[in-house]
């Protein structure tokens, strides 16, 4: 249809399309600029912060990973497979004083034996020496010589592995902390699911029986399973056992001191402001030194129980004054809307607190008992202090057998790395459920 | 409702339903479980004491120590009394906690600044540097510090030589001691000037500034001050001191000062493992302030430099001193670690060495536990007189 029929036009409005952002704008450029380069300052800053990477990150990327060792079964899979050769050389050292004089130094050379192909690479550098001149003097030296590149060597991480995990526990009966670990994290799993039956029961069955079935499959001595005595638990099996006793029996332990700290009743809020305070301001090795030392004098003459029950006992009511602190704030945070609506309803305190408060409260502290459950993981390993072998103490004891002396990073990196994740996983976990309740209001 | 008259008044519950009496039976039953539970503790221990022929009390106080620390803050041979160990220990645990503490403070807050930063390199290097060093325990940290790093540097013979007069090696890093001549107390006092000075001055420009709007730059103004006067104070009396510099000689070095690796890895792990978490408070601190708060600074047409100063801190730091005390306390609860590399600090040659050669378990453990106690009630006394200081200046 044309308009001119009508003898005059009428501007139509034809949208041209948008011209596209400027080139610098978007893309990789436009981020580069945006996130990088925004002005001089972030721009040095940038420039100073790969200056920095470039320092770290190639070096721990040759030594852990390019450089590094994985395959074999003793030290010997490590050792550079390459012919070290110690040539004489004279050169000029420089005394203290200035003044030079020549001596006679030794300089690495690498020679490649017939039909090896290398395990290591090494390059040729200035190195700076010190030898012994005249005297009691040191004269400073500087040669050239091959020097072999440093790489991680992992087969002492694969070779201990086992260790690492179990700790001294018998080989044939590993299967067992296996189980109960799996089926407990199962568990867990399943009671933090949402839209789950049964989740209550889940719980429930966590807290009270499997606690007594867990301990029974480590102990063994029923069921024709061999007795394994609690000094040879160990390694990350232990640490998750004392992290989850711990955790176990602070929570009742906790909300009952909470509980006690909000009472209206003067001796008991005041016994349990105490016990609260006490705990919190001593640090957890005292606990252990305590329990270790004092403990003993505490109970009647002729009584003797393990080194690890006690350990668990002090651990467990040094968490429960956190515990307690952390259910306070669960408690505070509640409106007073619930209680008030719970006493006109005509519950008592204990079918208040039961059905109303703790339910509600409880939920609200998830994340808080995460990240105190984190900081009682990281705290297991001050076990060793009085003795058990958790994984760092059997990490430490694999970088002081002679067999594998001098490897202690491999064993370090490799502990930090399974804290990390599983650190790092818990942490992220909470701040998800923080985010979920954030928003549910 | 109402009663008729002469109506049925309700019945006087049973004392066992009063609330008021139930409370004072349950009370009285629990201070007598607690007294019960207590003397039952007494007298096993005291059984206990008995049977080990180990006489309590605090007498050994003054028996001679005969083991050597490698390091002190004051005078201390093998022959003092255990209980200059213990001050020894008590000012060693200060030492390296106050340390760590500015340490990490500096080094947290930079942290939490770049977590905040809009250049995404800068961000992602604190965030990476925050999430390992914080889900990393710390122990962990302390020994691959000592073990795998301090332990594996060379040889005193073979030393990292840095400006020709600092060494490191495996015994620590050696450095020139300044050996202080007469009238070297006129810097240290010049210093204190300095920071009295500052003070008076941030007073007097706050004053101005509250009346008048004129601004003054106080940071540079106090860093003069602070710095300034007793490097005037220095070249007025004639540079005061003589360098004791450290030589190598035979098979130790002779002269300056050492920093030992024990103290240097546990203050390394302390700083490196608390600055992470302060990063974290530093962060959160910073972007609770509503933006709502920049933008009114920003239309006020005030510079975001000045804006960041006088706007967003003043208002972050009501809500990151509190967590931010609560890790300094940590950080001296953490410091006692030590035993697991041998700093003398207080547990290390209390509830360690001391205890095992005496066997006063009861007295050691107690003296330490008190000690850690009134350290934390004065960090708490001061964090509750801060928040209320805060309350009240805030509102």
């Amino acid at each position: 249809m044309s308009q001119t029929d009508f003898g005059e036009t009428q501007a139509v409005f034809t949208p041209k399309p948008d011209l596209p952002p400027p080139a610098i704008t978007v893309g990789i450029i436009g981020w580069v600029r945006g996130n990088l380069l925004p002005d001089w300052f972030n721009g040095a800053m940038t420039v100073l912060a790969l200056i920095g990477l470039y320092f770290v990150i190639p070096p721990v990327v040759n030594w852990a990973l390019l450089d590094a060792h994985f395959v074999g079964d003793s030290r010997k899979a490590c050792k550079p497979n390459v012919q070290i050769v110690r040539d004489q050389v004279v050169t000029q050292a420089t005394m203290p004083d200035g003044s030079t004089m020549e001596v006679t130094t030794s300089a690495d050379r690498i020679v490649v034996p017939e039909g090896v192909v290398p395990n290591v690479r090494w390059e040729r550098r200035m190195v700076e020496g010190v030898v012994r001149g005249k005297g009691r003097e040191y004269a400073k030296v500087v040669v050239e010589k091959d020097v072999v590149i440093e790489g991680a060597c992992w087969v002492f991480v694969g070779v201990r592995f086992d260790q690492f995990i179990y700790g001294f526990y018998p080989k044939s009966e590993r299967w067992r902390p296996t189980v109960v670990i799996g089926i407990g994290l199962l568990m867990i799993i399943y009671m933090l699911t949402d839209g789950l039956p049964h989740r209550g029961r889940v719980a429930m069955f966590l807290l009270i029986p499997f606690p007594v079935i867990a301990f029974f499959m480590f102990s063994g001595g029923v069921m024709g399973m061999p007795h394994v005595d609690n000094s040879k638990w160990g390694g990350l099996v232990l640490t998750i056992i004392i992290s989850s006793v711990a955790i176990t029996g602070a929570l009742p332990l906790g909300v009952a001191l909470a509980l006690g700290r909000r009472s209206q009743m003067p001796i008991i809020r005041w016994f349990c402001i105490i016990v609260i305070e006490f705990f919190r301001s001593v640090p957890m090795i005292t606990i252990l030194f305590m329990a270790l030392v004092v403990l003993p004098l505490f109970l009647p003459p002729g009584t003797s129980f393990d080194q690890l029950l006690r350990v668990l006992i002090g651990v467990t009511i040094f968490i429960a004054a956190y515990t307690a602190e952390v259910v306070r704030g669960g408690l505070a945070a509640l409106p007073t809307g619930q209680y008030e609506a719970a006493n006109a309803l005509g519950l008592g305190y204990w079918k208040m607190m039961r059905l109303i408060i703790l339910p509600q409260a409880l939920r609200i502290m998830i994340p808080a008992i995460v990240s105190l459950f984190i900081g009682i993981f990281k705290d297991t390993t001050l076990v060793q202090i009085v003795g058990l072998n958790d994984l760092l103490t059997m990490v430490q004891l694999a970088v002081t057998d002679a067999q594998w002396i001098g490897l202690s990073k491999e064993g370090y990196f490799f502990c930090g790395f399974v804290f990390f994740i599983f650190c790092f996983s818990m942490s992220r976990y909470s701040m998800y459920l923080e985010r979920k309740l954030h928003t549910g209001h | 409702m109402a009663v008729a008259e002469g109506g049925v008044k309700p019945g006087k519950a049973s004392f066992l339903y009063d609330a008021r009496i139930r409370a004072i039976v349950y009370q009285v039953i629990m201070a007598g479980a607690v007294v019960m539970f207590f003397a039952w503790l007494t007298m096993n221990t005291l059984d206990n004491l008995e049977q080990r022929g180990i006489a309590s009390g605090f007498g050994f106080l003054n028996h001679p120590a005969g083991f050597g620390v490698p390091f002190s803050l004051i005078e201390y041979t093998e022959a003092s009394p255990y209980r200059t160990v213990f001050i020894l220990g008590v000012l060693n645990t200060l030492f390296v906690s106050f340390v760590g503490i500015i340490l990490a403070t500096i080094v947290g807050f930079t942290l939490g600044v770049m977590r905040l930063s809009k250049n995404y390199l800068i961000s992602r290097i604190a965030a990476v540097y925050l999430e390992t060093f914080r889900n990393i325990p710390l122990l962990l940290q302390i020994l691959f510090w000592y073990i795998g790093v301090l332990q594996l540097m060379p040889q005193q013979r073979s030393s990292i030589i840095i400006f020709d007069n600092v060494f490191v090696n495996n015994r620590g890093i050696f450095y020139p001691a300044l050996k202080a001549e007469p009238g070297f107390m006129a810097v240290p006092i010049a210093f204190l000037v300095g920071i009295v000075a500052t003070f008076i001055l941030r007073g007097w420009v706050k004053r101005r500034r509250d009346a008048t709007g004129q601004g003054f730059p106080t940071v540079w103004a106090g860093l003069g001050l602070i710095f300034g006067l007793p490097i005037i104070a220095a070249l007025v009396t004639g540079l005061p001191w003589t360098w004791s510099l450290p030589r190598l000689q035979g098979f130790g070095f002779k002269g300056g000062s050492v920093i030992i690796p024990e103290f240097l890895a546990l203050l390394l792990a302390l700083t490196i493992y608390t600055a992470a978490f302060i990063g974290e408070i530093v962060r959160a601190g910073i972007q609770a302030v509503s933006h709502g708060q920049t933008e009114a600074a920003h239309a006020l047409g005030i510079k975001p430099g000045t804006t960041l100063r006088l706007v967003i801190i003043p208002q972050a730091m009501r809500i990151i001193i509190p967590p931010l005390i609560s890790q300094y306390l940590n950080l001296v609860k953490n410091s006692s670690l030590a035993p697991a590399i041998g700093y003398p600090e207080m547990t290390q040659v209390w509830a360690g060495t001391v205890l095992n050669q005496s066997g006063q378990a009861l007295e050691c453990i107690a003296m330490v536990m008190g000690t850690y106690c009134i350290i934390s009630l004065s960090i708490s006394g001061v964090m509750n007189w801060y928040n209320a200081r805060v309350a009240l200046v805030g509102r």
